[in-house]
């Protein structure tokens, strides 16, 4: 299906990350946000609560981030395509709601512009220290998506994927950019309506009669319907059958969320996205996504002029973690070098995944303001030993 | 002897009920005695009268055995997290306006933890209907003390009574802005399903108290009989009031209940608001949000 031209804005532009944020979700049919402010992520819902009236969405501004997720869950039940967009301390309130929507198995996305934590930490600079709280932040087993955009016109692809990819697995998709992506201005270049790939909600085929809202078949993701259809659904936030009743068992828990937890874990093959530069004749890599992905390149390139093989691997998609792809590398390379802001989050899955084949080491950064290319270029040249 | 003649057995008779509730969730978790039976067949009687396709009704509730009110009705129906029920029904209705969206839930889930999006929804007039059955404690997790709990009453967490003053939910509907806001106790089946029925085909953010103090814990502790003896206390002591100030109707502990409909006015929905206002700033390049479209 193709996107609406209604909502998007062909030509180039020059915007910031936030703001192509906006484009993104509104091209990608979003007609729905509540959100509430919160700095480095407020001109997301800003530009939506100005764009929205043209495009026939709806932009509230809720009391807080509670209510907002809330309100993204049951917006996407009444049959559009919905998102929110917050920071640390909000995403911190948004994770009981992201738990309801990863158990009630509702597509939406909440784009989280990272800044420096813990607490209120620095409201205006940026972090990327929320990574392991995208992944298991709200209480109990589930497994989500997460994408992390380096650039402006980054921004505007990776909510698009983002919103398809929460139709498609019917998961919350986390958008984690940062105060850096959110707020540099670059050109950003967007397509044609019929050049942007639109992944339609999968609806039922059954009449109500047959239906069974969390029914599965093989793909692991059951079939939905919205509200106002006459199917008579319940929907629970409790353990649940196939017919969406609560059921207090060890076995209905079994199933329910071993369902929830394969039905990305055993596609994660298909959620494999890596931007990679130099890497044909790399010995050492560095591990590195979003703003810190950018910073990593002078630091690139002054090793290389030294001799040193060096490349840069950028998970595009950070959840599900590029399991096999990181294994291979660390099967290959004399080392891995992550560059990461924050003090080691995604640095033990790469860890993890190297199971001690190479030498993983961290350039650590509590945020604040980038790396510098200094730092990177000397924990390469101490990994290329 | 011969065989005393039996009455034909009541089970394989349809309940009246059948075609509104999960038959096949019956037997329900509520207690005996308990008012949420009262409060949901009230619901279910206004369901009857209200010419509403049953298909475009959805019901949210919260966490608590008031919460509990969505699984067992048979309507689209969504049991959320505490305290977001509102919050969840306003993004539902914003979604598709066509839809009446109920919130079914209890004291602590919209006055306690939900209190702030109960405030806002009212502020907003987001058209929705909230009944909330007011039980005065924390009834699920075993009796703990509320926002609603009256001063010097007993519970689990105020073993020496509660010496908090609680909310007056009435009161509290009306200053934030709802437009239509009753009360009644769960004697009252016949005026509560009355103001279901009105509230239902009212637009904007209507309020229903239902008071029924949970009949097993905080009628135990504070040693008040059991379910007769409640139905008996509302008797002798609730007050009917129409268009009686809200400010004056605290729930004191086993004093007066005012019962009655206090409220009921007209202001423009959150989302009738946002469309003329749109329209008169933009003109012909507003596009009215038109209900599902995904």
């Amino acid at each position: 299906m193709k996107a609406d031209p209604k909502g998007v804005l062909t030509g180039e532009h020059y915007l910031d990350g936030d703001h192509a944020c906006s484009e993104g979700a509104i091209a990608a049919g979003c007609r729905f946000l509540a959100g509430y402010p919160i700095t480095p992520s407020t001109e997301v819902a800003e530009r939506v609560s100005e764009r929205f009236p043209e495009v026939g969405g709806v932009f509230i501004q809720m009391e807080d981030e509670m209510g907002s997720m809330a309100a993204v869950v049951g917006a996407a039940w009444g049959g559009v395509k919905a998102l929110t967009v917050t920071s640390g301390p909000g995403f911190s309130l948004m994770m009981e709601n992201i738990g309801l929507a990863a158990m009630l198995e509702t597509p939406c996305v909440v784009i989280n512009v990272q800044r420096g934590g813990p607490s209120t930490g620095l409201p205006t600079l940026p972090g990327q220290s929320d990574m392991m709280q995208a992944r298991w932040g709200s209480h109990g087993d589930y497994e989500i998506i997460a994408v992390s955009p380096n650039s402006p016109q980054d921004c505007f692809e990776q909510v698009i994927k983002a919103v398809n990819l929460s139709e498609k697995f019917r998961v919350p998709v986390m958008v984690m950019t940062d105060e850096c992506v959110g707020h540099m201005t670059e050109k950003v270049v967007i397509p044609p309506a019929d050049q942007i790939e639109i992944e339609p909600r999968r609806y039922t085929k059954l009449p109500p009669e047959e239906y069974l809202p969390f029914k599965a078949g093989k793909d692991l993701i059951p079939d939905m319907v919205k509200a106002g259809d006459g199917y008579k659904i319940h929907v629970t936030g409790l353990t649940h059958d196939e017919k969406g009743y609560p059921v207090m068992s060890w076995q209905a828990q079994e199933k329910l969320v071993r369902r929830l937890v394969e039905k990305i874990r055993l596609r994660a093959d298909e959620l494999v996205d890596i931007e990679e530069m130099q890497m044909e004749d790399a010995e050492v890599v560095i591990f590195s996504y979003g703003i810190s992905s950018r910073v990593c390149i002078p630091a690139l390139q002054k090793a290389r002029k030294e001799g040193i093989k060096v490349g840069l691997f950028r998970p595009i998609i950070c959840w599900p973690f590029p399991e096999k792809q990181v294994k291979e590398l660390a099967r290959k390379m004399k080392g891995i070098v992550v560059v990461e802001m924050n003090y080691g989050q995604m640095y033990y899955e790469v860890e993890r995944c190297a199971c001690g084949k190479t030498r993983v080491s961290l350039v650590p950064h509590g945020g604040g303001w980038v790396h510098s290319p200094e730092d990177i270029y000397k924990a390469i040249k101490e990994a290329a030993k | 002897m011969k065989a005393t003649q039996v009455a034909p057995p009541v089970e394989t008779a349809e309940h009246p009920m059948a075609s509104l509730l999960r038959m096949d969730r019956i037997p329900h978790i509520w207690c005996p005695t308990c008012g949420i039976g009262t409060a949901v067949t009230a619901f279910a009687e206004a369901l009857k009268k209200v010419d509403i396709p049953l298909d475009k009704i959805s019901v949210v509730s919260g966490i608590g055995c008031t919460g509990r009110v969505a699984g067992y009705i048979k309507l689209d129906s969504f049991h959320s997290t505490h305290g977001r029920a509102i919050p969840f029904a306003t993004g539902l209705k914003l979604a598709n306006p066509e839809l009446k969206v109920v919130v079914f839930s209890g004291d602590g889930d919209i006055a306690g933890i939900g209190g702030n999006h109960f405030i806002h929804a009212a502020r907003r007039n987001m058209d929705i209907v909230v009944i909330c059955v007011n039980n005065f404690i924390y009834a699920m997790t075993g009796g703990q003390v509320a926002a609603t709990t009256p001063l010097t009453a007993n519970t689990s967490t105020s073993p020496y009574g509660n010496f908090e003053n609680p909310f007056s939910l009435p009161q509290l509907a009306e200053s934030c802005g709802a437009v239509y806001v009753a009360r009644w106790t769960a004697l009252h089946v016949r005026r509560l399903t009355r103001s279901i029925t009105e509230a239902m085909n009212k637009k904007g953010f209507s309020f229903i108290e239902i008071i029924c103090p949970c009949s097993t814990i905080y009628s135990r502790r504070n040693k008040l009989g059991d379910g007769l003896d409640l139905m008996k206390f509302y008797h002798d002591n609730s007050v009917i009031k129409h268009g009686a100030d809200t400010r004056e109707m605290a729930i004191e502990y086993q004093k007066q209940i005012v019962v009655g409909k206090f409220i009921d006015r007209e202001r423009p929905t959150f989302l009738d608001a946002h469309n003329a206002w749109m329209k008169q700033r933009l003109k012909d390049k507003f596009i009215a949000h038109g209900g599902p479209q995904c």
